[in-house]
């Protein structure tokens, strides 16, 4: 199967996965937008997201997905590894014009995949695994917004983790996304300079969204608004 | 103006392939600036002949750029520190007075090292022959005008033709990979319509022997470009890609 066996064919499931990746992140940053302005039309989405069979599907499918990311990851890292031989260079210099993200983008993954397993601790676990297994917690498992305020309100530590997070899905993006298009085939010379662009932003809009609304978060809690917090403050 | 100069060399000795290699340093004084990269090393290797030592091995041949025989990784660069010039084209003048250059061969599985900093390339050769080139009948020329081609394609397919060969992209490579030299030798024949007919069975026979050979996956770094000493484009990767899916998908 070319698919396996080819270094493009490797290369095109690593792409295809992780467009599938970034249009998720849009998805889910829409659902932190209805959050930010109302905690009860973030809980509407929470219960309809519940555990039923479609929404479970979705969660296997996006988990088939982001293990097949990171294992492809994990092997291609190996087999590159090995490509370069048993002496490694003394001197190493980075090329003028070569991002940083696109030599680390294996490490950058593994941070990212470390901020996930704390994601899931708060939230995953919480929610949809609390409600499967039938686990009483602190609040009800469809109640999203009460775990927001609970895990973020004031907490410092949680909020830097995550900025943390998001600063590294941000130097993943901004190479992933036009890599991803490149390994396609879909770029030229006039292309080139336009991807990495549109690849700045949409890693910015992703991550930066996030990272403000975590902020907003932190010192409001869900449902707030930004009249709100003038008034509260 | 050029002056004569002190500089150290830190150059990487290996008995043979299967040998465990060192760095052995060799202090070169009162070299004119104006004397090219190798023939400081001529000098260097002249000395140490007639101390009855073992001369250095290194590849070179043309000595204008063109050939692709000459590799050298100078001071963490391929072809040394200028850009879109090979190692035969570099001079004194691109290093100052007491400096430390250090001297290291391709270091790729897909090249061992013969000895010293020469290294067996012939895995570029085995790509070649397995897809690199355009099957013709013998007979009578074609008129030139016959088959007319966009300047665009022309540019482009000359621009990729440009690839000597040198293996620099797979050097520079993190991942020791070979695609910005095979994708350049794809585009240089997927570009012009002669080269069209053999397209699909070429990509797919020159990745296959690239990816047997022990390459590494490309993961679009750019470090290839960034250091080619014939500026070939990385959109000739997207070319590539788009080639053998295209090809692949066909089947």
């Amino acid at each position: 199967m070319w698919l396996l066996n080819s270094s493009i064919g490797r290369k095109l499931i690593m792409s295809i996965s992780g467009l599938f990746l970034i249009l998720f992140l849009l998805f889910h940053l829409c659902m932190n937008v209805a959050a930010v302005f109302s905690g009860d039309a973030y809980n509407m989405i929470c219960s309809f997201l519940g555990t039923n069979w479609y929404a479970l599907l979705g969660t296997l499918v996006l988990a088939a997905g982001v293990v097949v990311h990171f294992a492809y990851a994990i092997m291609l890292t190996l087999q590159n590894r090995r490509a370069r031989g048993n002496d490694r260079y003394a001197l190493n210099a980075r090329p003028k014009g070569v991002e940083w993200a696109s030599q680390n983008m294996f490490v950058l993954g593994v941070i990212i995949i470390l901020g996930l397993i704390l994601h899931f601790t708060h939230f995953w676990y919480n929610m949809m695994f609390a409600e499967l297994a039938g686990i009483e917690g602190l609040f009800e498992p469809a109640d999203g917004a009460a775990f927001i305020t609970y895990f973020f309100q004031g907490n410092i530590v949680n909020t830097v983790l995550y900025l943390v997070w998001f600063a590294a899905l941000w130097f993943h993006l901004t190479h992933g996304f036009w890599s991803a298009i490149q390994t396609l085939g879909w770029n030229n010379n006039v292309w080139m300079n336009r991807w990495e662009c549109i690849s700045k932003w949409v890693a910015t809009i992703i991550c930066g969204a996030f990272a403000i609304i975590t902020i907003i978060f932190y010192l409001n809690g869900a449902g707030a608004s930004c009249c709100s917090l003038i008034l509260v403050d | 103006m050029d002056k004569d100069i002190n500089v150290t060399l830190k150059i990487w000795r290996q008995k043979g392939p299967k040998e465990k290699g060192h760095f052995e340093t060799y202090p070169m004084n009162n070299i004119n600036q104006s004397v090219s990269f190798l023939e400081m090393l001529d000098i260097l290797n002249e000395r140490l002949v007639n101390e009855g030592k073992e001369p250095i091995v290194f590849d070179h041949d043309c000595r204008e750029g063109i050939c692709g025989m000459c590799s050298l990784y100078v001071n963490g660069h391929p072809h040394g520190p200028a850009t879109g010039a090979t190692t035969c084209q570099l001079y004194m003048r691109r290093f100052h007075d007491g400096e430390t250059i250090t001297i290291e061969p391709w270091r790729s599985a897909g090249f061992p090292v013969i000895r010293d900093l020469m290294v067996d390339r012939t895995a570029y050769d085995k790509i070649m022959q397995a897809g690199g080139f355009v099957s013709v009948n013998t007979g009578g020329v074609p008129d030139a005008n016959a088959i007319a081609i966009p300047k665009e394609n022309a540019d482009l397919a000359m621009d990729a033709a440009a690839c000597i060969g040198c293996g620099a992209c797979a050097a520079a490579c993190k991942n020791g990979s070979a695609m910005l030299f095979v994708s350049a030798k794809v585009s240089q024949f997927a570009l012009l319509p002669q080269g069209r007919i053999e397209a699909a069975r070429r990509a797919k026979a020159m990745v296959a022997k690239m990816d047997e050979l022990g390459f590494g996956n490309c993961t679009n770094t750019r470090a290839c470009e960034m250091e080619c000493p014939k500026n070939v484009s990385v959109s000739n990767i997207a070319r590539l890609n788009r080639e053998f899916l295209k090809a692949k998908l066909q089947d």
